[in-house]
């Protein structure tokens, strides 16, 4: 990459200068962020490494005040919460713009994942980037599952019973786990302290990884819709100014959306049934997670048969930790050496199809696996359209994923991204002196 | 209201456009043979709503006079009734008619003494298992969340107090001392028809038929689970007024900057 940045940041005045000469901090932000090459042709999709990079520090801040408030305690715990929503000024707003955070978190990060499977962005050279990615997934599920568990209310408690007993149907040694979860023999005091302090833990867990996702984007650079290697500095543009405007626009419209759903519907998201007390007597009628698990609780859900020696349960914990685990060997799955779905015409179709299965997969979750998909319709039972998704879930990346890219016949690569960014027919002239990989 | 209604209708919709594909789910999760409560049109909803007070004021005399017998509201203390606009002296008084306990004093005895503002309002029981052994072993629930803790919310406490039916239908056979409501999960439940014409005498002239105080106490109760809520769309629109501003300059500062790469 360029090499000319060495100190080029030094117009700032004495103290940066004097900083700067030893630990080069200002010339860091003036290379990563500033200067930083940029394919030029990024869509609104490319918004949302910004967007989450701000719902991780809004989540990070709003908690560590509503930590100065919250009391771990069985007996206090969903009490201190309502303290906070009527006593502590501008308490409502600090647990309602946590409580809705996550899910716009989960929506962001199911669009930046959805997006990455779009335009390839997962293949060489970005596969560590990818498996980054997917390591801070599974740091928020596990975030958000230990913070839903803190309010203490009937679906906090029911939730954390039933998804920690998963751990149960380990073979030999499952109880044993579950036991040393829990601190004690049922959900109770030890378990909700130990939630609480991996709840404050885990985010700047997740900070940590962030640095690594960036450090390894700013390595291989950023993917482009097009899917193609910048050619040279034709194609690319500094990330500032153009697309710190960019970004700036994205993210001022979705924090729009968060105020206007954290101001005008908090609860649209939640369960009513959680501002109840937790009661270990008492198990609600239906025991779901927040939306944002549910199709993996489909999954879940959907392995209801008995498999040579592994039973119906742990057939279902392997089928879920699975589905979040097959996206850790995507970039091996896929066998195509086009990028970007835009030349994939075949692979389009099943993206989207992909997307419809997912959806489907988080509307059987909501539902009873017995209960009837349409009334009068006997024989069509949630647990059934479950089967299907799952199966299509698995089918899509262990099947499709490597088949197609043997088998499709891809569209014709632009040579350049400036070329139809531009429209002009010329080719670059740096592209011939510096011939980047063909991924 | 109705323009109001309207346009917290099309906000949602356009909040969350999509979204409903993944989160349409807390609605049918506790439907279980229950009646869907009809909605009624409330004064506190959409984004425009406030509070009805001269309602929730009538709504919390049906509570002290009514359900406060059996029901706590274990969130709320006395000093709260200021925001219903009532003075220091009149919230004062209503403390002054319940009884704490409150202690040990020098002597290490426990003693009796009239509630302050700062008291949360008295429970009508000593513990869960004296509130069991007065109503036939079920517990009263507290009211303080009621309307946030049930999808139908204000619509199902509603419904649930004016839809006691005398006689239940032929195919529900109902346990010694309950009583039929097709409203309530079930369709039984332990406690009594708690309403009757007439059961408080409205100080402003309205009359107190099951519906009127129903509706009145359906107010207080979303008032007591959502205090903050005048406060917290009145802030919003500030917010997102802001943010439409916002929202329109920097997209024309990002065209302005783009201006010579398209």
């Amino acid at each position: 990459m360029s090499t000319h940045t060495q100190h080029s940041s030094s117009s700032g005045g004495g103290l940066v200068k004097w900083i700067d000469s030893r630990l080069p901090i200002f010339t860091y932000l003036q290379k990563e962020y500033g200067e930083f090459p940029a394919p030029r042709n990024f869509n609104y999709w490319w918004n949302f490494g910004a967007i989450l990079s701000f719902m991780l520090v809004i989540m990070i801040f709003s908690g560590i005040f509503l930590a100065m408030q919250y009391t771990p305690h069985v007996s206090l715990a969903f009490d201190s919460v309502e303290r906070i929503m009527r006593d502590v000024n501008y308490g409502w707003l600090l647990r309602y713009m946590h409580a809705n955070g996550a899910t716009f978190f989960f929506i962001a990060v199911y669009i930046h994942l959805f997006r990455g499977l779009y335009y390839g962005s997962y293949k060489n050279p970005r596969e560590l980037l990818w498996i980054f990615g997917v390591v801070i997934l599974v740091l928020m599920m596990a975030s958000a599952f230990t913070g839903y568990v803190l309010p203490w209310g009937q679906m906090s408690f029911w939730g954390a019973t039933v998804i920690t007993n998963l751990f149960s149907a380990i073979p030999l040694v499952g109880d044993a786990i579950v036991t040393w979860l829990w601190g004690g023999f049922a959900v109770d005091n030890p378990t909700l302290n130990r939630f609480f302090s991996l709840h404050f833990l885990l985010p700047f867990v997740i900070l940590a990884v962030v640095v690594l996702h960036v450090i390894a984007l700013h390595v291989s650079g950023s993917n482009n819709p097009l899917g193609i290697d910048p050619k040279g500095p034709q194609d690319t543009l500094p990330f500032h100014p153009y697309y710190t405007a960019k970004d700036s626009f994205g993210l001022a419209v979705w924090i729009t959306l968060f105020a206007a759903v954290v101001f005008f519907a908090p609860n649209f998201f939640g369960e009513p049934e959680n501002y109840l007390k937790a009661n270990a007597l008492l198990t609600p009628a239906e025991i779901v997670p927040e939306w944002y698990f549910l199709p993996f609780f489909a999954i879940l859900r959907s392995v209801d048969f008995n498999l040579w020696f592994i039973d119906a349960k742990l057939g279902g914990v392997i089928a879920m930790f699975g589905s979040i685990f097959v996206l850790f060997i995507v970039p091996w799955l896929d066998s195509s050496k086009v990028r970007s779905a835009r030349f994939r015409p075949v692979y389009k179709w099943f993206f989207w199809i992909f997307v419809l299965d997912c959806v489907l997969l988080g509307y059987v979750g909501g539902h009873a696996p017995n209960a009837k998909v349409f009334e009068g319709v006997d024989w069509l039972e949630f647990i059934d359209l479950g089967h299907v998704g799952t199966a299509w879930y698995f089918i899509h990346f262990l099947v499709i994923l490597p088949v197609l890219g043997m088998i499709e016949k891809t569209k014709p690569l632009p040579t350049s991204i400036s070329e139809p960014v531009l429209g002009g027919g010329q080719a670059a002239a740096g592209a011939a002196a510096k011939p980047m990989e063909k991924a | 209201m109705d323009i109001g209604k309207k346009i917290s209708t099309a906000a949602a919709i356009v909040s969350v456009a999509g979204l409903v594909l993944f989160g349409a789910t807390s609605t049918d999760v506790a439907a279980i043979e229950a009646e869907t409560p009809e909605n009624q049109d409330w004064q506190f909803e959409g984004v425009f709503g406030s509070f009805d007070v001269a309602s929730i004021q009538r709504g919390l005399q049906v509570y002290l006079e009514v359900c406060s017998a059996c029901h706590s509201l274990n969130q709320m203390a006395y000093r709260n009734l200021a925001d219903l606009g009532f003075n220091a002296d009149e919230v004062k008084a209503i403390a002054a008619e319940y009884e704490v306990t409150d202690g040990p004093d020098d002597n290490g005895d426990m003693f009796q003494r009239p509630a302050r503002p700062s008291d949360k309002f008295v429970l009508p029981f000593a513990n869960e298992k004296a509130a069991r052994a007065a109503n036939n072993g079920a517990f009263p629930t507290d009211l303080s969340l009621l309307t946030k803790a049930h999808p139908a919310g204000p619509d199902y406490i509603y419904a649930l107090l004016t839809g006691f039916e005398d006689e239940a239908p032929d195919d529900v056979e109902l346990a010694e001392g309950m009583e039929y409501n097709p409203y309530f999960s079930g369709g039984q439940i332990a406690m009594a028809p708690p309403l009757f014409e007439d059961s408080v005498e409205y100080s402003d002239g309205r009359k107190a038929t099951v519906e009127n105080m129903a509706w009145d106490i359906t107010n207080f109760l979303q008032w007591t689970a959502e205090p903050e809520m005048e406060e917290r769309k009145r802030i919003g629109w500030k917010v997102v007024l802001f943010l439409l501003v916002l929202s329109a300059m920097l997209y024309a500062a990002k065209r302005k900057v783009w201006a010579n790469q398209h």
